[in-house]
């Protein structure tokens, strides 16, 4: 059975490779049964099983096939995983292979090799950039193609179903971060590790190493696998060094913060229990090390996209690594000497290599007498112009270049071959510099794109800096290393350079493009070709910015990887300039795509934002609340008894129920959600004095005050009771919305503004309770329920203060009112909260004692015209609402100034009413707009609007409002209509005081 | 991420402080005295400068102190912290 298995793998070389072939492995392609081995990737194990065509590509849904070995890979996208856990656009390059995987290829229906959209092939040279909105947009019905248009494109589908997994966030610290484990991210490590610096190198893949892991390269005459092996042993060994794997840095952010995601389950089926599926972590670092490597180019010639044409290290790789024959009849292509690195090691894993076409007219010997062993030919000086095949590579043709490039020879020659492995030279991956700010500059020795001046503490090294020969990446990473370190503070030590066996390089020779007729894919993976390119050029798209958005070059999942290079220095050769003129875009984060849930992490449900619930909440939650948000604060709106179901008219009948029990008898509500505020020190009698607009130096102690707060522009902010404890003490209150707020604008009167005035004040709203006790029986509730203390008028006057202990609790009591009824507000430490209210509740029993909640808190204060959150909406002033005589003409308080110019003057301000629909029943919305006649022609003049209303007045048996109109209390008597055009109402309203029960205040006194 | 140095707290992050906003406007020393001009002035006049700017940030998370910050709006690079009676822009340019 076992030997069954392995037949599958027919492409699996005999030996070698970093796979473990004792531990086979079964997964699912397109729901086909395969094997692979554990070290494989689900690309490799495709390879491995004669996998080729693993996709359609975006647009003309051509066959594709694997294109890299790594993050680069813009084809084999798949859908991995199935139900919940699908994802979508993975890339089989970086999926490790786990027993029991599922995926699915893309873009494709009904099946890979029957791809009705192919169609759009033929179509081919209607689909050029820009075709969309050229054809459609103009024409009537764009809605209705957009449907079509819409399915007929985009990548792959996710799924609505909600994650099953978890996520988790992680933040860390070090002196040096090095980003990537390959030759020059270990020997930096190394080296600045040795100096005792903390350091942190985190690494995308399992395995340490980088390219080393898959080159046969032999550093100081030993195989570079043992060179990896000992440098992590003594990395492991130091206390100071930290080693992150599968961590891959994708953002580089202000204040070197570098973010990473760490793929903590993603190599299993499921997560282990208890154990997450990513981890995000936030890395704060003094210096950072760049040491990402660079990137394989691709060559742009007439299909070069057929499955069996991939990049020249991604054949290498596939073959060393995996070992796995990427194709069984080679032919290579380059322009640069990793042709010939890539020809011999096929060629000795037993590949026929067919031939080397090198576009060059030279190579140094050392590669030509290693092509003469092999016995693969070398064609100089000559390109592949086309090749042939559908499912797969039959076979390329080769011709001779012109000197200039610009033209081939009209004689090919035509290879057989199912593998053509190409390089366009390297680019350093250069994506963390760019997000830290830096701009890259064109560097032509290479032909590519390496960092420039440093933005932050970014010191890209190695392959990523331009560096491509081993022993120059060992050297830069070292040095950098050191470097850093000293400049940190840390001792300098002894180290050395490794040596290696590196042949000497021929330089490249650019090559962007190669002449010939035929769609020549530049960004493969968004299907954008060559003519795209020169189309954008003609219409005037030449910018690389306007070029990437008119063709979507380099936008698509893989970000231009591999094809920005090309694509950027096609369009300067259609310009007639500088590569350096033409410039290339800049690389935004994320470096690979993200999944939502790490960046949300346990910040999600219930946990999404912090509940703060009082100190009663127990109580409140045991007797029929019902919960309403009051920005974090859970408060009971109004309370349902025993087995009424929570109905809009059993909600009525509640609030009904509270307000009148509270009017007749007693009501208790819970007010620990306000803004508590102690203020203490020799100048908090003149501090209140200059934050609030009412004078406050003359308040005994013992009492409490009203008081009115204005921002500096002279707008109402906030309004509460402030009570004089003791001579320098002080106890604020604000409202629910406004506590942070307006604690923040005292410290900051307090530290910018007036810092010598000796105030110290702390926020005390979660150390008290507080309830608020009304209604003609609450003296006697409180009376019975507190220690020892005379509660009559005489002791505990209307805005009287007294500190007294019920059961033995301290309590504050306030006798202040906004229900207009006898009231007074209890504040006990959060701790006794839940007892002391559990106690009124007892001792209220016999008077019928009853708790509200915000419904019936909101229409009592309505009733008697107080303002709330409503009338103090951030426009208006104190005049207004009616409360001039809250403004002190004596004395400066912020926002005194203002309060005089011109537009706050004005006769035609709106100001507060009340408002009572003339027919005594139609409910008026708040938000409704005050107009004189419904039927005038549009726009209509606003007269003011409906700022807060009670549906129904228990009290008064009708509907009530408070409004702002133009005129304000002038127009009593008169009739408005209150209009709500998204809702269609339209209701004759009679505008009265604002005031609606106890004009005199006469129930304050029971 | 913008880490920010507290003078009494250390390098914290953003996310610890609240913005709030522009530091180089002074509240008239003698409001009385202050002519609108000087109102209107200190109230809305906010200037949105290409470089090298100062701002409050307050340490809501921490200490609760208002810490005045020199930054780079370009790129975003935080020169200098301090406490709000300093002149950061002035020592800034005293130490260039």
């Amino acid at each position: 059975m076992f030997s069954k298995k392995n037949k599958q793998q027919i492409r699996r070389l005999s030996s070698g490779g970093l796979i473990d072939r004792s531990k086979p492995i079964g997964f699912k392609f397109d729901g086909k049964p395969l094997m692979g081995y554990v070290g494989d990737t689900l690309a490799s194990a495709l390879l491995a099983n004669n996998v080729k065509l693993v996709g359609r590509s975006f647009k003309y849904h051509r066959p594709r096939g694997i294109y890299t070995a790594g993050t680069e890979e813009p084809n084999a996208l798949v859908a991995l995983r199935t139900d919940a856990r699908t994802e979508p656009n993975t890339r089989a390059t970086n999926i490790e292979l786990f027993d029991g995987l599922e995926a699915k290829s893309q873009n494709r229906w009904p099946n890979l090799f029957l791809d009705v959209m192919q169609i759009n092939n033929l179509a081919g040279p209607l689909f050029t950039a820009g075709f969309y909105y050229k054809t459609f947009m103009g024409m009537p019905g764009w809605h209705f193609y957009e449907y079509f248009i819409r399915k007929a494109a985009g990548m792959g589908s996710t799924e609505l179903e909600r994650d099953p997994d978890t996520y988790d966030k992680k933040n860390a610290f070090c002196d040096i971060l090095i980003i990537g484990g390959g030759p020059t991210g270990l020997s930096a490590a190394l080296s600045a590790g040795r100096t005792g610096a903390r350091v942190l190198i985190i690494d995308s893949s399992k395995l340490l190493g980088g390219q080393l892991i898959w080159e046969l390269d032999q550093i100081d005459d030993k195989p570079a696998l043992q060179w990896i092996e000992s440098a992590l042993k003594e990395l492991n060994e130091m206390k100071n060094v930290t080693i992150a794997r599968r961590t891959t840095a994708f953002g580089y952010y202000d204040s070197n913060v570098v973010n990473a995601i760490e793929s903590v389950s993603d190599h299993l089926p499921t997560p282990e229990p208890h154990t997450v599926r990513q981890r995000l972590w936030q890395i704060r670092a003094q210096k950072v090390i760049i040491a990402t490597g660079a990137t394989e180019r691709p060559l742009v010639f007439s299909n070069n996209d057929r499955p069996g044409i991939m990049l020249a290290s991604a054949a290498r790789r596939y073959a060393n690594q995996f070992a796995v024959k990427p194709g069984n009849r080679a032919v290579i292509f380059a322009n640069n000497d990793d042709g010939y690195k890539t020809a011999v090691n096929l060629a000795e894993k037993g590949i026929d290599v067919r031939a080397v076409v090198d576009s060059r007219t030279y190579v140094n010997e050392f590669w030509k007498t290693k092509l003469d062993e092999l016995g693969v030919e070398l064609i100089l000086g000559s390109a592949v112009i086309n090749t042939h095949g559908h499912f797969g590579l039959t076979g390329v043709d080769i011709a001779s270049l012109s000197s200039d490039q610009k033209s081939t020879s009209s004689q090919s020659t035509f290879i057989s071959a199912d593998l053509l492995a190409i390089s366009g030279g390297w680019s350093p991956n250069v994506h963390l510099y760019c997000h830290a700010g830096g701009r890259p500059q064109y560097e032509a020795s290479i032909a590519a794109f390496v960092p420039g001046l440093r933005s932050q503490s970014e010191y890209p090294a190695g392959a990523s800096n331009g560096a491509f020969s081993l022993i120059d990446c060992i050297t830069e990473g070292t040095n950098c290393g050191i470097q850093l370190a000293t400049e940190l503070g840390f001792s300098k030590t002894i180290f050395s350079i490794p040596q290696t066996d590196e042949p000497s390089v021929t330089p490249i020779k650019a090559l962007w493009r190669i002449p010939g007729k035929g769609k020549k894919f530049v960004d493969i993976q968004d299907d954008v070709t060559e003519s795209d390119i020169k189309l954008a050029h003609q219409e005037g798209y030449i910018s690389v910015e306007h070029l990437k958005r008119y063709t979507t070059l380099g936008m698509g999942t893989d970000q231009g990887k591999t094809s920005n290079m090309n694509g950027h220095a096609i369009m300067a050769e259609e310009r007639g300039e500088a590569i350096e003129t033409v410039g290339t875009t800049m690389f935004r984060p994320p470096y690979i795509p993200i999944a939502m849930g790490p960046l949300a992490g346990r910040d999600i449900g219930q946990s999404y934002s912090a509940k703060r619930k009082s100190a009663i909440h127990n109580w409140h939650h045991e007797n029929g609340a019902i919960f309403i948000d009051a920005g974090q604060w859970l408060r009971p709106q109004y309370y349902l008894r025993n087995g009424e179901a929570n109905t809009t008219q059993n909600m009525d009948l509640a609030i009904t129920r509270e307000v009148k029990g509270t009017r007749g008898n007693v009501g208790m509500v819970d007010v620990s959600t306000l803004g508590k505020i102690d203020i203490q020190g020799a100048d908090s009698s003149e501090f209140l004095n200059r934050i609030y607009t009412n004078g406050w130096t003359k308040l005994a102690i013992g009492k409490a005050r009203y008081g009115l707060m204005l921002r500096e522009d002279g707008i109402v902010f906030d309004d509460g009771t402030t009570s004089r404890l003791s001579e320098h003490h002080y106890f604020m209150t604000t409202t629910t919305s406004n506590a942070a707020s307006v604690l923040s604008h005292m410290e900051y009167c307090l530290q910018v503004h007036w810092p010598d005035l000796d105030v110290k004040i702390s926020s005390i709203t979660e150390q008290w309770a507080a309830m608020a006790i009304a209604g003609p029986k609450s003296r006697d509730v409180l009376q019975k329920t507190i220690d020892e203390e005379d509660l009559s008028d005489e002791t505990l006057p209307f805005m009287g203060v007294k500190q007294i202990s019920i059961d033995g609790i301290p309590a504050l009591i306030f006798r202040i009112s906004f229900s207009g009824e006898l009231a007074y507000e209890v504040n006990v430490p959060a701790d006794y909260g839940e007892y002391v209210w559990r106690r009124i509740m007892e001792k209220g029993t016999t008077d019928n004692i009853i708790p509200y909640g915000t419904e019936a808190m909101a229409i009592m204060r309505i009733e008697k015209g107080h303002v709330a959150g409503g009338e103090l909406d951030g426009r208006t002033t104190p005049d207004d609402l009616g409360m001039n005589k809250l403004i002190s003409s004596k004395k400066e308080f912020i926002g005194r100034r203002l309060l005089q110019r011109d537009g706050f003057l004005d006769p035609k301000r709106p100001k507060l009413v009340g408002l009572i629909p003339t027919d005594g029943k139609s409910r008026i919305r708040t938000g409704s707009i005050l107009v004189k006649d419904p039927n005038a022609s549009l726009p209509m003049p606003k007269l003011g609007h409906v700022s807060s209303g009670a549906y129904l007045s228990p009290t008064l048996k009708h509907p009530i409002s408070l409004g702002l109109i133009t005129g304000g209390s002038k127009r009593i008597g008169e009739t408005v209509w209150a209009t709500s055009p998204l809702h269609g109402e339209i209701n004759e309203v009679k505008i009265v005081d604002p005031v609606f029960y106890d004009k005199q205040g006469e129930r304050l006194n029971g | 991420m913008i880490r920010i140095k507290c003078p009494y707290c250390g390098l914290r992050d953003h996310s610890e402080f609240n913005y709030i906003g522009d530091a180089t406007k002074l509240r008239p020393i003698n409001p009385e005295l202050a002519n609108d001009d000087e109102w209107f002035d200190y109230i809305y006049i906010r200037d949105n400068p290409r470089g090298v700017h100062q701002e409050y940030w307050q340490h809501i998370s921490g200490c609760r102190s208002y810490v005045k910050v020199l930054r780079d709006t370009v790129t975003h690079e935080v020169l200098k912290t301090g406490l709000p009676s300093d002149d950061l822009l002035f020592s800034y340019e005293a130490e260039k």
